[in-house]
């Protein structure tokens, strides 16, 4: 069924009562062309562009645990694309370009919202690291511009620019292509497209280990619904990645960090974007819901269990508070965590495997969800051409024996 | 927040007090054996960790108190830590681990 005004229409005289469902929940075959481990957004958007763009429609894609309930459903929703260097930049716009459109090409409203994303700088190093980044962005054709504390001021009228403040504005960098979309839509969004054009979803099924030929190639998955086989097996397994490419007799360099977010209780329009402050280590949204929605940073120590330190939340809202005094009396409703695979040089890792008929996509840290689309593509692209995209083809897993790392640690928001 | 026993000051103490220093029984590799060592290998040391899922061995730091490093093994699955021990010490035996799990 396509959704549309008529079709709500038509359902509204029945009650809402007889929506079919969006997508069914398979058992698995016992054999595909390819198999996806992880359905969240990144596995089920690599599935769709199998299906739509690359004409592989013989594929599943396999979750442990629930559609969209890993970091898919964990993230603060923001999207942007002002990445320092040339590769990030491409990634990263990629994903901003695919966005565009995303909610029309599946027919699914996923809500993204081009509200965009202030940076603001508090000390001279901020100011000319953020135009740095602005001047870099505008060579690689990436929207963002540098605002005055005035500017800043009259984008986001809560802000208070007064210069004896502990942490005074000097300025900020404002990217307007970016902004929030909503999360679960993206998963869903994806999972539907993706089940239409004739993708297996199987969820509640944990792959157990990875059958590898004499020859050392991938046969399929051993999960707890028996063995699957497959041609190919693409990865999006986020924070298990390392224990999913343990199963391939792989070591990955990945480190898998606590992350926590959470919102406010709803409140009347107030954040008219997304702010995020590098030097107080704050970024804060506003859902269309109402309620703020703040990111912290990662734990110290590494972890699986989805959960963080409470003195880290209370380390993220005292930062909160310093910038914008006024939501010290808000209440908090609700903090969760997720865990995020951390690469050495904070870039992702999308491609090819050491081993035949594997690859992954993996390593993206705290910054995930703004790649959703781009990544998904680039793992689908990788999967049906056995070869990398040119965007994908600098973010190797080799890339950490030759050198060419892609340090983007200082260009990120925060949490690094 | 994690109590962490400090196996120097023999006390469980609030984890701000420590910090978190990666991956334990790294040995960074001697400049004679840098020297033989190919890119793979260096790669390997430099970049590559288990990311265990269950019992880790790690460092810890406890830099606001004795500021002296040691040791834990802690599961990631459940943040527990199974026991501390000083620097220097081998790498626990899985027998050593269950017995402390259990003692």
């Amino acid at each position: 069924m396509k959704y549309s005004a008529a079709s709500l229409f038509a359902n509204a005289l029945s009650g809402h009562k007889k929506w079919p469902e969006q997508f069914p929940n398979k058992e698995p075959k016992t054999t595909y062309d390819v198999v996806i481990v992880g359905a969240g957004a990144h596995g089920l958007g690599a599935a769709y562009y199998l299906a739509k763009k690359y004409g592989i429609t013989n594929v599943a894609v396999i979750e442990k645990g629930w559609l969209g309930g890993g970091n898919t459903g964990r993230n603060t929703t923001i999207i942007r694309s002002n990445y320092l260097f040339d590769e990030s930049a491409a990634m990263y716009d990629h994903a901003v370009d695919l966005w565009d459109g995303l909610s029309q090409e599946l027919n699914y409203n996923v809500m993204f919202s081009k509200r965009g994303v202030l940076m603001l700088a508090h000390n001279v190093h901020d100011v000319q690291s953020f135009q740095r980044h602005v001047h870099s962005n505008r060579l690689n054709g990436v929207d963002n511009k540098w605002l005055n504390p005035e500017q800043c001021k009259d984008f986001l009228p809560i802000l208070d620019i007064s210069q004896n403040r502990r942490y005074p504005v000097m300025g900020g960098a404002l990217q307007m292509r970016a902004g929030t979309a909503r999360h679960d839509s993206v998963a869903w969004g994806y999972a539907r497209a993706a089940s239409k054009l004739g993708v297996d979803i199987i969820q509640q099924c944990a792959v157990t280990g990875i059958r590898r030929a004499a020859d050392g190639s991938v046969e399929g998955v051993e999960t707890q619904k028996g063995f699957i086989g497959a041609k190919k097996i693409g990865v999006s397994a986020a924070g298990n990645t390392s224990v999913v490419m343990d199963m391939a007799g792989l070591r990955f360099p990945l480190e898998s960090y606590p992350l926590q977010a959470l919102v406010s209780e709803p409140v009347k329009p107030i954040m008219p974007c997304v702010v995020m402050s590098n030097a107080v280590h704050a970024y804060i949204s506003q859902s269309d819901k109402g309620e703020l929605v703040i990111g912290a940073g990662t734990d110290q120590y590494t972890s699986y269990s989805q959960r963080g330190a409470m003195h880290i939340l209370e380390h993220t809202l005292m930062s909160i508070c310093e910038i914008f005094p006024i939501f010290k009396r808000m209440r908090m409703l609700r903090s969760w965590g997720g865990v995020v695979d951390v690469t050495p040089d904070r870039s992702p890792i999308v491609g090819k495997t050491p081993v035949e008929g594997l690859y992954v996509n993996c390593g993206w840290g705290t910054g995930g969800f703004k790649a959703t689309p781009g990544a998904a593509d680039m793992l689908a692209y990788t999967i049906a051409h056995d070869a990398p995209h040119k965007i994908n083809a600098p973010f190797n897993l080799d890339r950490f024996r030759g050198g060419r790392l892609i340090d983007e640690a200082a260009a990120a928001a925060v949490a690094h | 927040m994690f109590l962490i026993h400090c196996p120097y000051c023999e006390e469980k103490r609030p984890e701000i007090e420590f910090s978190y220093a990666g991956e334990a029984h790294y040995v960074r590799p001697n400049a004679k054996e840098q020297a033989s060592m190919s890119d793979q290998e260096w790669s390997e040391y430099m970049f590559i960790r288990d990311n265990a899922r269950g019992e880790h061995c790690e460092r810890w730091w406890h830099n606001h108190g004795c500021n002296r490093f040691f040791n834990a093994v802690r599961n990631t699955v459940t943040d527990k830590f199974v026991m501390t021990y000083e620097m220097g010490l081998p790498r626990p035996t899985q027998e050593m681990i269950e017995a402390a799990k259990h003692g």
